[in-house]
């Protein structure tokens, strides 16, 4: 084993432990913040095979932003908190499909990639720039439009609709309230 | 004999590492209730591609890899975005956002 990949165990280690107690927690804020745990461990594996700029955006965006997103939304919706009410009853078959993924792509990479070696060389910043501006300018172009799609398309659902004549008129996206079976 | 100092890392570790997180999100998007937590699911599996493409992408040695990882985490933000909106108008309407209980679609 070289160093980087005792490394590479190490913080992978960690992030496969996180990602398993965000998939079994209890409470939902623990989730939440052993999601940021996985996603800085994420980061780190990034950071350990020499992709530096995109470590620093994981960290930017998913640890920074989209961790803040989700923990606002647990915030205004009440959630209750023990395995009863936030897993449902398949969870046995859940926990099958879900072993029976990992061991097909444990085997498949252990079939195919057995003993084979990154050798790892640092990308700069500046060359992933060029490659984005030179190669995939169109690629970059569609994404910024979808962010701002996306961006428009989340305030006008989540708005809070006001009734011309004054009264206030709920949004009927979703339907009224139906009974609830099972 | 491979020195304790070259800068070398076996590609199946970090294949199985995106595929432990990749199953991890398969079962927390299967057995979860809560909206928020599949979100949660679903922003691990996606994590689980962006290792595979980075580990590719130094595997080929070039840079088309770790670009479009850059991509799958920004369509993954716009996605966060969207499907938080639609979980607070849900809540506002229905004040659950179990997803067992929303099958209004369900025939």
């Amino acid at each position: 084993m070289t160093s980087q990949e005792i490394a590479f165990v190490i913080v992978a280690g960690i992030g496969s432990l996180a990602a398993l107690r965000l998939v079994t927690s209890k409470n939902v804020v623990h989730a939440a913040l052993y999601l940021v745990l996985t996603l800085a461990m994420v980061a780190g594996v990034y950071l350990l095979v020499a992709a530096e700029f995109l470590a620093w955006v994981q960290v930017l965006i998913y640890v920074g932003a989209i961790v803040v997103l989700l923990l606002f939304s647990l915030m205004l919706t009440k959630a209750p908190i023990g395995r009863e009410t936030l897993d449902n009853q398949q969870r046995g078959v859940a926990a099958i499909v879900g072993a029976g993924v990992l061991a097909g792509l444990v085997f498949l990479v252990q079939d195919t990639f057995r003993g084979t070696r990154i050798e790892l060389q640092q990308a700069k910043t500046a060359d992933v720039g060029i490659s984005i501006f030179r190669d995939f300018v169109l690629p970059f172009e569609v994404v910024s439009v979808l962010l701002l799609a996306a961006l428009v398309g989340a305030v006008v659902i989540a708005r809070k609709d006001e009734a011309p004549s004054g009264g206030e008129s709920r949004r009927t996206i979703v339907g009224p309230r139906q009974e609830v079976r099972r | 004999m491979i020195s304790l100092l070259a800068a070398t890392i076996r590609l199946p570790f970090l294949l199985i590492f995106a595929a432990l997180l990749f199953s991890c999100g398969v079962y927390g998007v299967l057995a979860r209730r809560n909206a928020v937590l599949v979100l949660m699911s679903i922003e691990l599996m996606l994590n689980a591609v962006n290792v595979n493409l980075v580990a590719f992408s130094g595997y080929l040695k070039t840079l088309t890899g770790q670009v479009f990882a850059l991509f799958v985490i920004t369509v993954a933000a716009a996605e966060v975005g969207i499907g938080l909106a639609i979980v607070i108008l849900i809540y506002r309407n229905r004040e659950t956002i179990n997803v067992d209980e929303v099958n209004l679609l369900k025939w």
